[in-house]
């Protein structure tokens, strides 16, 4: 193997993270602060996620990693082959094999199960921080249940939109007591959140960890005549046809046209292999 | 008729240097009571003291709050002190900008206690903010600006709707209307009496301004190195002042 200890952590870290996880599952929703450590790569790269799967992984485990639902992007090469080479787990790029998955800012369209752990990446963990400043305030706020800011948030966005606009990050309250940005998933994620998975959100800068217990109550906050809607492109998938996943859109060339294709990668490609087809698939296949 | 607001003995000290001592007043509701003073003399430790801001040495603020009648808001809990001063109380602050979210619209601004008190639908809200900005003679079509966009009298009376929007029983004011030119001023404490007058609020002004006084408060308490040396009727204290303090203080104004 390498002269690293198993996944780069050494084993007291580690076990201070699983303290702050297993905090984290027994109050979901509530911040947890934890001692982030320096990480071999930059901050907003993911150091909270990876100091959390590190703290997670067995040697047995299956590990996949995705950046904004893509296997193949940088973010999700440069920390799969680190814990390829840290901690010699093996490594996937289907959904189903993973027995951790890491991930930034996407949940996987296939279902997840109950033998599965979902790691997110989070850059700001506490969602008052814009409207709010002093984390002494926010602090008391989550203390004493004072959440009607976040609702000066949507009201905001309606009266200058006409609509809420918060595509990602979107806030959602957990069994009905502690508000939580679920990370900047798009909003189309959010029902996804109640899961038979286990999440863990991990902060590196801000030095916090969440959790969501499976099967854990999760509400996107909005109003009444306003109500929560997962939005997505209004459009199939132009690869493989899909009508239920959530798209990005590729701009083609300098004349306007465009595709739009799964975030999704794994579950757009086996989809594929399945003998779906949409509008520009045969060409790319 | 049981008072409002029941004030017992508040203390507050910085260190060994007073704040302000041994102050003790009722406040019956509709009543309006003014403090003033000097400056330092111990008239806006004592107003934070009180709407819970700073936690004074000893004393009770006993309120009579509609569910449990009269309970000391000193010792109770921080989150029902908070509920407190999201529902029953307000306070408005000297600088508009203390006191509002100056990144929030207008409209927003005004909303946050409805929502804070659980409100959630849009219509409603938009609906209580845009009567509210008509109650204190800001054009409806500002309702998306955001107040950095004010003047600074109309900061002023968007932080007083902004206060005033869940019908609290009792408002702290601290200078409200300080560094606002006299035409301002005069509008704004016009608007204040008759908001006054109209919900039938209790309120407690904290100011250097005599004329304010004169105008708005029922009762009249002057502070001077942290102790009250004289209280009455604010006609009574003005026109006839005893101690040599008011005298000098009454004596202080210029006649124009």
């Amino acid at each position: 193997m390498s002269d690293y200890n198993f996944a780069y952590l050494d084993e007291q870290t580690k076990r201070m993270i699983r303290r702050s996880i297993l905090k984290g599952l027994a109050v979901p929703g509530y911040q947890v602060p934890f001692a982030s450590r320096e990480m071999p790569m930059p901050y907003g790269w993911g150091t909270g996620g990876v100091q959390v799967s590190a703290a997670t992984l067995t040697p047995d485990d299956t590990l996949k990693v995705i950046d904004q639902g893509a296997d193949d992007t940088t973010n999700a090469v440069s920390i799969r082959k680190f814990f390829e080479k840290t901690a010699g787990v093996d490594t996937t790029e289907e959904t189903a094999e993973a027995s951790v998955i890491q991930t930034r800012h996407r949940i996987p369209e296939a279902e997840l199960t109950e033998d599965q752990i979902l790691v997110y990446q989070v850059p700001i963990p506490e969602p008052l921080r814009f409207l709010e400043p002093r984390e002494t305030e926010t602090r008391k706020m989550h203390a004493l249940e004072e959440y009607g800011l976040m609702h000066v948030k949507l009201y905001e966005d309606i009266s200058q939109h006409g609509a809420i606009a918060t595509a990602y990050a979107y806030p959602v309250k957990v069994e009905g007591r502690y508000v939580m940005d679920p990370s900047p998933i798009p909003k189309f994620d959010n029902p996804k959140m109640e899961m038979a998975a286990i999440q863990l959100f991990g902060a590196g800068r801000e030095q916090r960890i969440y959790a969501l217990p499976p099967y854990t109550q999760v509400v996107s906050l909005d109003f009444e005549d306003y109500p929560f809607e997962a939005s997505k492109a209004d459009h199939p998938c132009d690869l493989c046809g899909a009508e239920d996943s959530y798209l990005d859109e590729v701009i083609l060339d300098d004349a306007g046209s465009r595709m739009f294709v799964c975030s999704d990668t794994d579950y757009c490609r086996s989809r594929c292999e399945a003998g779906h087809s949409g509008r520009l698939g045969e060409e790319a296949a | 008729m049981t008072p409002l607001l029941q004030v017992k003995n508040i203390k507050k000290f910085y260190g060994s240097r007073i704040g302000c001592t041994d102050v003790t007043f009722d406040l019956y509701p509709g009543e309006v009571m003014g403090i003033v003073g000097e400056s330092g003399s111990g008239k806006s430790t004592l107003l934070n003291s009180l709407a819970g801001h700073l936690a004074p040495d000893c004393g009770e603020v006993v309120f009579d709050t509609r569910a449990d009648g009269p309970v000391d808001t000193v010792t109770m809990s921080e989150a029902e002190r908070r509920m407190l001063s999201r529902t029953d109380w307000a306070f408005v602050h000297q600088h508009a900008r203390d006191g509002l979210r100056m990144s929030v619209s207008a409209g927003g601004n005004i909303g946050e206690r409805l929502m804070a008190v659980g409100d959630r639908h849009y219509g409603s809200i938009r609906e209580r903010a845009a009567d509210w900005l008509g109650r204190v003679e800001i054009s409806e079509n500002r309702i998306d600006d955001r107040p950095s966009a004010f003047s600074g009298g109309m900061q002023q009376r968007l932080q007083i709707a902004r206060n005033l929007v869940t019908g609290p029983r009792l408002v702290f004011m601290d200078e409200p209307t300080g560094g606002l030119d006299v035409s301002v001023q005069a509008r704004l404490l016009d608007l204040l009496r008759g908001l006054v007058r109209e919900m039938g609020l209790s309120a407690i002004i904290v100011t250097h301004d005599l004329a304010v006084v004169r105008l708005l408060a029922d009762r009249l308490m002057v502070m001077k190195d942290g102790r009250v040396v004289e209280t009455g009727l604010t006609d009574q204290v003005l026109d006839d002042p005893q101690h040599s303090y008011t005298q000098l203080l009454v004596s202080s104004v210029l006649q124009v």
